[in-house]
């Protein structure tokens, strides 16, 4: 492999419940933000890689609603919430190759409309008239983007290995805490545990706090070569580790995804290419569109056993002051929804240290994660302070 | 009998289902079968992607549909409590229920006749067809006597 890749820019909207804007223009503001923090100009822009969720309208053809010409690498990408992952490998691989030099990956959507709740949204899959096998789902009142898939893959989790709600309480309790030290996160107020066992069911065992935020807005980096990253205005963060897996359908009984997720393999591959041990790594960024996407992501990386997620978490190790930093902006369940742009946005402010209050001391190897589908989509990215590590 | 503003959403069998929802009004679980291997499938990966167009086992595009035994254990199960739909109304909390069958073939569904409290992962269950209209039935299941 050529020289390393670096994120050399970061720009982050205003996110929520920001009304009356596309996702266009949020990614277009998000690519001004992370240019401006880069010190690049739009021109320097030759590679534009597009995460649309919702907004379809993006995929591919934002490069005309912001007026980039002559790119030398396009795509709308998506593998759902594990796409950063994959976009920031393809990235960095143009750059190593020659193909681009400064690539924008962007993600941005707009699901939410003023006085319309979430279930109303683009997230509530409501296309009730849907033909053949995709209307079936409605005829039992399967409803909702996901939360009854993950509320089954937890069930069987609970049913496997006894994981109870303390112990995922003590997720969204730490994620909530590092949130108060977020200025961007959408939840200000702290939350005991007795707030998230009163918090409503969704879908059993899914309680409100074990669910993500949804959000309007958008998160954009900018990838170049680590050579020409040092010679801009942030300290560069290096590209050392991707790794990717997609375990296949749960529909098949001799295959378990809800519970062995790929996180076991894409960790592997990315650490390996990082020439780091999972011991290395300071600071966790996993995708957590529910606490039990932190708890089964820790298991299947290695840093406890299987089926020990639980207990693992239970001593509040991943809040701010224990032994294993995570999702220390308050991720997805407290600060915003960007897919896989949440986990990524917030693993370069603590690799660079602008962290602020919520700051990691340490912070060398910062492990991100992405997932998508119900557990179907696993993507790792090893951001590291450093462009290698002699090793004895 | 409960009567909701309106109707729950009936399926509209398309070319695709066709086989699936005749076998529903018959009174069958119609599955998928490898015709090289003889491997059961579900129609589709889960609930809301298209049918499968190859086996899981070898890859042949030589699929044909048979009919499940309709005998199947719970494999896990979820209670609605999310009102997305007024049809639903009166039935929140139900659940939702993913059932593997004796063939090894994991699918969405519902268990009826049976209380929230007492579903439980393993439990024996045998398919019933709920008519929706005098066109479409779809397969449910309910705990084995």
């Amino acid at each position: 492999m050529g020289a390393t890749a670096a994120i050399a820019g970061l720009g982050i909207t205003e996110m929520g419940k920001v009304y009356g804007r596309t996702a266009s223009d949020f990614a277009g503001e998000a690519i001004a933000l992370a240019l401006k923090d880069a010190g690049l100009q739009a021109r320097d822009v030759d590679g534009l890689l597009i995460n649309a969720n919702h907004s379809q309208e993006m995929a591919p053809t934002l490069q005309f609603s912001l007026g980039f010409v002559d790119l030398t690498l396009l795509s709308a990408m998506s593998a759902f919430g594990s796409t950063a992952g994959s976009m920031l490998a393809y990235a960095a691989h143009a750059i190593q190759s020659g193909q681009a030099n400064v690539v924008v990956c962007v993600y941005a959507d707009a699901p939410l409309t003023n006085g319309a709740s979430i279930s109303e949204s683009a997230y509530g899959g409501r296309d009730f008239s849907a033909p053949g096998f995709a209307g079936l789902r409605f005829a039992y009142g399967d409803y909702g983007p996901a939360n009854s898939m993950y509320a089954l893959a937890l069930r069987r989790h609970m049913h496997l290995f006894g994981t109870n709600h303390d112990q995922l309480g003590t997720i969204a309790v730490g994620q909530r805490e590092w949130a108060l030290m977020n200025p961007r996160a959408q939840m200000h107020k702290p939350m005991t545990i007795d707030d998230y066992h009163a918090s409503r069911w969704v879908v059993e065992p899914l309680h409100l706090f074990d669910c993500c935020l949804v959000s309007n807005g958008a998160v954009a980096v900018i990838v170049t070569s680590a050579h020409r990253a040092r010679d801009l205005r942030q300290p560069p963060v290096y590209l050392r580790g991707f790794g990717q897996c997609a375990p296949g359908d749960n529909a098949r009984a001799e295959r378990e995804p809800a519970v062995h997720t790929g996180a076991a393999t894409s960790g592997k591959l990315a650490l390996a290419q990082a020439g780091i041990e999972l011991s290395d790594v300071d600071v966790l960024e996993l995708y957590d569109c529910y606490t039990y996407t932190v708890l089964v992501t820790l298991e299947d990386y290695g840093f406890c056993e299987k089926g020990e997620g639980g207990a693992f978490v239970a001593d509040g190790k991943l809040g701010p002051g224990g032994a294993l930093p995570c999702n220390t902006g308050g991720g997805q369940l407290s600060s915003y929804y960007m897919w896989g742009f949440t986990p990524l946005a917030e693993g370069v402010i603590q690799a660079r240290g602008q962290g602020g209050e919520r700051q990691v001391a340490k912070h060398d190897h910062v492990l991100v994660s992405g997932n998508g589908g119900a557990l179907n989509f696993h993507s790792t990215t090893i951001l590291s302070t450093r462009e290698g590590d002699a090793r004895g | 009998m409960t009567t909701t503003a309106h109707a729950k959403p009936v399926p509209v069998p398309d070319e695709a289902s066709e086989a699936f929802f005749d076998g529903a009004l018959r009174g069958e679980l119609m599955l998928l079968r490898c015709r090289a291997c003889a491997t059961f499938m579900s129609p589709t990966a889960y609930l809301g992607v298209p049918p499968r167009p190859r086996c899981l086992s070898c890859f042949s595009g030589d699929l044909e549909w048979a009919p499940s035994s309709g005998r199947a254990t719970l494999y896990s199960f979820a209670i609605m409590h999310q009102l997305y739909d007024e049809a639903f109304a009166a039935e929140i909390p139900y659940n939702i229920a993913v059932v593997e069958t004796e063939e090894g073939v994991r699918l969405t569904s519902q268990v009826v006749d049976c209380p929230n409290e007492r579903l439980e992962i393993g439990m024996a269950l045998d398919v019933i067809f709920e008519r929706m209209s005098d066109e479409v039935a779809v397969p449910k299941f309910r705990p084995r006597s």
